[in-house]
């Protein structure tokens, strides 16, 4: 007995040695190597964006530049408050406009792809594989594309100069229904069946049980479509300066003399990535669990 | 009389059956079918046409798609480029994503957790990130490069990186890299752990040797359908690349070197108002992007097998 277990330990050893062989010190090495590499390429012009914004204006025109910042000072983000505070539209009515039209479009998104992925992933009825398909199809007419019609639709419908002209587009987009739907397929058929045996409605089920039981998903894809909004809402819908957003404020202040507001444009910058890094680094989590089921058969 | 009966009841029992699924579905279909079906639909119909949004459109056959690849010299320059960005970037951003997240697969949650945040973050903070890169190419002697490049006296004067024909493509690829790395990052760190890890020991008992054969014969056929949805993602991303060089490099960039398809639309459509032919071009780069999916697919498909 006590033979036979020295002799699975050997086993366990030798197997043990076998996986440290594999992954051979100059293996790693040489991964380490090249994820600093990387990650100095991908965190640079992040780093950059924040020192310029820091920098006073005689340091910004220097030659040669520098990487690094002598004095900070906060001038030009007191510059930059100071510019929209002097703006006819105040800057409070761009930051509830950005709030307001990311909050709606995000949330009627999530909430109407959840409830359309539900019977994609756990009913069965003739043409559900046609209209997946579709839905898939979707992911590739994207707005670069599709720009110009999409404009005449949305002036056909009288949404020009809207709300409605930000928030509509986003709410119809293919990726967060596919991410919901490639989800609720791996919950247990049992679960629902349980509930439909009671005689729930299939509405029932799916608010009481499936909602509940998704929470990953409908995070990731409120990330994602709160970033989307965020980066992408675009200035040819909408000109009334009273609707528009933070994004096209700020665009409007360093696009109007890039040279002396270089620095204010910068802090710009750096205010316009904190909400999508901050819910992204919040949710990070989430994401990875929902991209696990993600995979694309064809 | 007897077949219309027919077929009226029997849409009838498929709606008794099915009704609270399509109904389930109604509101968001509503918003797909008219902001994501509708757009593409208008492009293939305004493609036939001649239309500039005051006049009504006038139907005229092929003749857009002949004018795009038989008169139009800058559209072969922006196809050129679109393809190179498709040749480039997505495959090397392709593979780079996926060794990073092989890389750092077998850190801990900590370390992880700040590199995919590393590499994701560039692609969440749009333009306010990468207008950065303005500045670091800028082409007088402020710009980072043609400053460190001066003071080390490797060039006498300020090189035109976004100016001169020759760097744009070049500045727009390194660009365009850094900031595409992102979804298909997080499908791929998501297949890593996801990975069945009784996979790994069955195949050290069939003779895996290293960790390159491991990741050939094992880690790839078992995420080939994260890997498929990755692909998806990234096709998409590189052919609309138009945003970052008409920001960059400018609308039209020197000598149209910059051009993409994506950016002769925007020229098209928006400031010579020329709806149908813009909408062609549209066509076209969506049936390019539906063939490249179709032909990676098969591509890995192939893969480790």
């Amino acid at each position: 007995m006590k033979d036979n277990n020295t002799a699975r330990k050997l086993v366990l050893g030798k197997k043990k040695m076998g996986m440290d062989n594999r992954r051979s010190r100059f293996g790693n090495g040489l991964v380490i190597f090249l994820l600093l590499l990387l990650g100095a390429f991908m965190a640079f012009p992040l780093y950059y964006t924040l020192i310029q914004s820091l920098k006073p204006s005689e340091e910004l025109f220097q030659f040669p530049p520098r990487l690094y910042v002598l004095r900070p000072t906060m001038d030009h983000y007191g510059e930059l408050f100071q510019l929209m505070s002097n703006m006819w539209v105040p800057f409070s009515r761009y930051l509830f406009n950005t709030m307001f039209v990311t909050l709606a479009g995000t949330l009627f998104h999530v909430i109407f792809a959840g409830m359309a992925a539900y019977p994609l992933a756990k009913h069965s009825f003739p043409g559900r594989d046609a209209l997946f398909a579709v839905i898939l199809l979707g992911l590739m007419f994207v707005g670069q594309v599709t720009f110009l019609p999409g404009f005449i639709i949305i002036a056909r419908l009288n949404m020009l100069n809207t709300y409605w002209a930000y928030i509509c587009p986003s709410i119809g987009a293919s990726l967060g229904l596919f991410l919901i739907k490639q989800f609720i397929e791996q919950l247990p058929d049992a679960l629902l069946e349980a509930a439909r045996i009671d005689g729930t409605s299939e509405w029932r089920v799916y608010f009481q049980i499936v909602l509940p039981n998704i929470k990953p998903a409908t995070l990731t894809v409120f990330i994602f479509q709160f970033v989307n909004i965020w980066n992408g809402l675009s200035k040819d819908v909408v000109y009334d300066e009273q609707l528009k957003v933070v994004k096209v404020a700020l665009e409007q202040i360093s696009a109007s003399n890039a040279y002396a507001r270089m620095g204010s444009g910068m802090a710009g910058s750096v205010l316009l990535m904190i909400p999508p890094i901050v819910v992204f680094i919040l949710m990070q989590r989430n994401v990875v669990e929902t991209m696990t089921f993600a995979g694309m058969k064809d | 009389m007897e077949i219309n009966k027919k077929s009226k009841s029997r849409l009838l029992t498929y709606f008794r059956a099915h009704g609270t699924s399509w109904l389930m579905m109604l509101p968001y279909l509503l918003f797909f079918i008219t902001f994501t079906i509708l757009p593409v639909a208008a492009s293939v119909i305004l493609s036939f046409t001649d239309y500039d949004m005051v006049q009504k459109p006038i139907f005229v056959g092929l003749e857009n798609y002949f004018q795009i690849f038989l008169n139009d010299e800058y559209f072969i320059v922006a196809l050129k480029n679109t393809l190179i960005f498709a040749i480039i970037i997505g495959p090397a951003s392709y593979v780079i994503c996926f060794l990073i997240a092989w890389m750092i697969n077998e850190l801990k949650p900590l370390p992880r957790a700040l590199v995919t945040a590393l590499f994701y973050i560039p692609t969440i903070v749009g333009a306010a990130g990468w207008s950065v890169w303005r500045l670091i190419f800028s082409s007088d002697q402020y710009g980072l490069i043609n400053g460190f490049l001066m003071k080390w006296g490797l060039v006498n004067e300020p090189i035109g990186w976004l100016a001169d024909e020759a760097y744009i493509m070049p500045v727009l690829i390194i660009v365009q890299l850094w900031m595409s790395m992102g979804i298909s990052f997080l499908t791929f760190i998501a297949g890593f752990q996801n990975v069945d890890k009784t996979l790994y020991e069955a195949g050290m008992m069939d003779g895996v040797k290293n960790r390159f054969q491991e990741l050939w014969y094992i880690t790839i056929p078992a995420m080939a359908n994260q890997m498929i949805f990755a692909i998806v993602m990234q096709i998409v991303n590189c052919f609309a690349v138009g945003e970052v060089s008409s920001v960059l490099a400018g609308l039209p960039s020197t000598g149209y070197a910059g051009e993409t398809i994506v950016t002769h639309i925007m020229d098209y459509g928006n400031l010579r108002y020329e709806f149908g032919y813009a909408c062609a071009m549209g066509v076209v780069l969506v049936v390019m992007m539906q063939y490249s999916k179709k032909f990676a697919t098969w591509l890995i498909g192939k893969m480790g097998h």
